[in-house]
């Protein structure tokens, strides 16, 4: 009896909660660490890009008005989801990574624990980053932490799970929308990510995942008006400068690229927390 | 002596079907024992009975835990705390915190079914409070097991070790849950005693901390009465105690602990004043005047049991009470249509029926309204007393019950100071449109919790406990974590 032969995956990009190809057309070839052919992967384009800022500003209200335990369950949710596919999550990586069977696994995990510790965030940063002010004056004065709006995310080229799960579930978590161009050349295990968040209760468009080249869309992303912040982590370090400049144009924030790979298995802290959290003070008059 | 006359309940347009929430979900065994070093084992004291307080009927046997139970229970609580529970990854901890969490909401009607059951709360209660609010604190306390450092409680924060923790008939599950979350997320191990009258969710949380695997001696439950609570308070190797309940036990428990090094936090009780100034919108005050006093039956240790009322507006504001409790239904806990469902045992009754007998013979009006009680049972129903004076004992003692005593006041300063006449200082509400009286008022009075145009609103996230006799110590929040860490304070 000859072996059952497969049903492979179309790989699409991941937009307002669907998945569609690109608009475009346009697919490129993606390899395993050791050069065969794996998949044919959607080629984002511009206007895939747009369409996912148009989807993420749409979604922003909800996620950022949803309470912060809702978020919290949320994100646990994705790693209960990722969890059940922890198995497909190591294929993956260890292909695109070209990682033994416990390195790919040791990545898998910690991307899994990653949304357990972002989970735990989404209610409090407004007690650890926010408080009182004892103004000289008969006011009530406090100060909350807000999320920016919609953040674009050039995600590592190198890390294509644990990498895009350390830039992205920061963003979510703090109530923000993201629009996502992965790695290049290791785009697999985003897609997958999509499917979890598809069916994680996250709301369609508060992610947006492209798969294409960051060199590509960075620019039209760092210049878009109506992204609010722009994480350039897997921009091409010969181009960061000018996407920092472009992104300037409507005052964006701009987490830089690293000056070489980050160990994503170290302790994040508040670091990719914060870029993307606003600082609102409320005063209030006290009298009777 | 005049009795305020009430609404009449026919007039209401709505006549309500029978509604019961089915209690085929609860599976009671006859007996339960104590819950130590992950096993359900028989305790050595007399065991007792715990009793539906709607029905009179006996539910179950429940092993009460001898000197010698709890010592066993200590000592599996400190081998868990050296062994497994302290040198845990704190990413772990909260895993398994995430874990109970979710299996309380999974498991959410079972519990409900079974604290109506037990407790006599309104099914609505506990299905809508008590239960979600309980998965709550164990979701959000499981973030907190890795992020202590961030908790501005000094880096590095140890656990203390071993808590002994007794709580109270009230809210037997969401108590647990405020006591047993923070605790584990800290890093320490446990020891819990339930009320005597309500062990039954505790020992079904037993079952939850089996199912997420929880390591054996982690949490243990040990069931009884006083003797129980206070052979785990006065354990030598206990390290932190935790008290929910009367001012009165509260005392001895910090007589008990004073000279050991034993770290000591009390919520106890209280005697909120619910002030309703005259631009306070009506409809929502008396609104919440109501979720105030009858939630929970008035068992509740911060509820507004004082109603201030600026002089101009008390006989609308009193009018429309009257007509709002005439739609009160006193009934079967477990009917989706009850408010007020059964006082939790006959002692507490007859208390209640004390002190209400003291405020008639002192001269305060009481009011209560038309309708019929059920014919088994501790019911109670919803009374107002109005013509009160801060010197009645109706105005100064908790109740804790279905009973509000109403006062009057002229001037904010007036408002104030009759609001902190007392020896505790738990809670209090402020009802008005202007936001800068809140704070101001906010800002006087002497009570943990102020509650502004809303009341008896609780969060995992948000800090409560009590000035005055009231206790000290928080629960929830960042502040909450500090009574189970090595030198936080609060």
């Amino acid at each position: 009896m000859s072996e059952r032969l497969l049903v492979r995956k179309t790989y699409k990009l991941y937009v307002g909660g669907a998945f569609p190809r690109s608009e475009s057309g346009r697919s490129y070839e993606v390899t395993d660490a050791r050069g065969h052919f794996v998949a044919n992967a959607a080629w984002a384009s511009r206007k895939d890009a747009r369409d996912a800022v148009v989807a993420a500003r749409k979604a922003f209200a909800g996620w950022s008005g949803a309470t912060a335990y809702n978020r919290g369950q949320v994100l646990y949710r994705v790693a209960e989801v990722m969890e059940g596919r922890h198995a497909q999550f190591c294929d993956e990586v260890a292909a695109g990574e070209g990682l033994s069977a416990s390195r790919a696994k040791a990545a898998v995990d910690a991307a899994i624990d990653r949304w357990v510790w972002y989970a735990g965030w989404t209610d409090k940063l407004a007690a650890v980053l926010g408080g009182a002010n004892p103004v000289a004056g008969p006011y009530f004065d406090f100060s909350l932490p807000e999320p920016t709006g919609v953040v674009a995310v050039l995600a590592p080229q190198q890390s294509p799970l644990l990498g895009l799960v350390s830039v992205l579930a920061p963003v979510v978590a703090g109530g923000n929308a993201a629009v996502v161009v992965t790695s290049k050349a290791r785009p697999l295990p985003a897609v997958t990510l999509g499917e979890v968040l598809a069916t994680s209760d996250l709301p369609g468009g508060v992610v947006n995942l492209l798969t294409g080249d960051a060199e590509e869309l960075g620019p039209w992303l760092a210049e878009h008006d109506d992204v609010d912040a722009i994480d350039l982590t897997g921009a091409p370090a010969n181009r960061a400068m000018e996407l920092e400049r472009l992104a300037a144009g409507s005052i964006k924030r701009v987490v830089r690229p690293p000056a070489g790979e980050p160990d994503w298995t170290a302790d994040p802290g508040l670091s990719r927390l914060t870029p993307f959290l606003e600082t609102k003070t409320v005063w209030h008059p006290m009298g009777v | 002596m005049t009795s305020t006359p009430a609404a009449d309940p026919t007039a209401s347009p709505f006549v309500y079907a029978p509604a019961p929430e089915s209690r085929s979900i609860v599976d009671i065994a006859p007996s339960y024992g104590l819950f130590v070093d992950g096993e359900f084992v028989d305790g050595t004291g007399e065991s007792f009975k715990s009793v539906n307080p709607a029905t009179e009927e006996v539910l179950t046997e429940v092993s009460a835990g001898s000197a010698a139970d709890v010592d066993r229970a200590v000592k599996a609580a400190r081998r868990a705390f050296t062994r497994v529970w302290g040198p845990m990854r704190p990413a772990d901890r909260g895993k398994y915190l995430f874990r109970i969490a979710r299996i309380l909401q999974e498991r959410a009607r079972e519990f409900a079914v079974l604290e109506s059951l037990d407790n006599g709360k309104p099914i609505r209660e506990s299905r809508d409070v008590d239960v979600p609010l309980a998965a709550a604190h164990f979701f959000y306390h499981a973030g907190w097991a890795d992020k202590l450092d961030w908790a501005g409680l000094g880096s590095g924060p140890k656990p203390l070790g071993v808590a002994g923790q007794v709580i109270p008939w009230n809210f037997p599950l969401l108590m647990l849950a405020w006591k047993v979350a923070p605790a584990l997320a800290t890093g320490n191990t446990v020891v819990l005693k339930p009320a005597e009258t309500t062990p039954l969710t505790a020992l079904l949380f037993a079952e939850v901390c089996r199912q997420a695997d929880l390591p054996p001696g982690v949490v243990n439950i040990v069931t009884g009465a006083g003797d129980t609570g206070r052979a785990v308070v006065e354990h030598d190797d206990v390290d932190k105690v935790a008290f929910t309940g009367s001012t009165e036990v509260g005392r001895q428990i910090a007589r008990a602990v004073a000279g050991t090094a034993k770290k000591l936090t009390l919520e106890l009780g209280g005697k909120a004043a619910n002030i309703v100034f005259d631009d306070a919108p009506i409809d929502q005050a008396v609104e919440g005047i109501v979720q105030g006093i009858f939630f929970n039956q008035g068992h509740v240790c911060c509820a507004g049991s004082r109603l201030l009322v600026q002089e101009n507006v008390h006989d609308e504001v009193i009018g429309s009470l009257q007509r709002r409790i005439g739609t009160l239904r006193v009934g079967d806990p477990l009917d989706k249509n009850t408010d007020i469902g059964a006082i939790n045992s006959a002692e507490q009754l007859a208390r209640i029926r004390e002190l209400a007998d003291y405020g008639v013979a002192e001269g305060a009006s009481k009011g209560q309204p038309a309708g019929e009680l059920p014919d088994r049972g501790d019911g109670c129903p919803p009374t107002i007393f109005t013509d009160v004076s801060p010197a009645h004992r109706i105005a100064r003692d908790e109740v804790f019950g279905p009973v509000l005593s109403v006062l009057t006041f002229r001037t904010p300063d007036e408002a104030v100071a009759k609001a902190n006449n007392t020896t505790y200082g738990l809670s209090a509400g402020i009802w008005t449109e202007k936001g800068s009286r809140i704070l101001t008022i906010a800002d006087q009075l002497r009570a943990g919790v102020v509650w502004a145009n809303t009341f008896n609103k609780f969060d995992p996230t948000s800090p409560f406990g009590g000035y005055k006799q009231s206790g000290y110590g928080r629960e929830g929040g960042r502040h909450g974590l500090a009574a189970y860490l090595k030198g936080a304070s609060q």
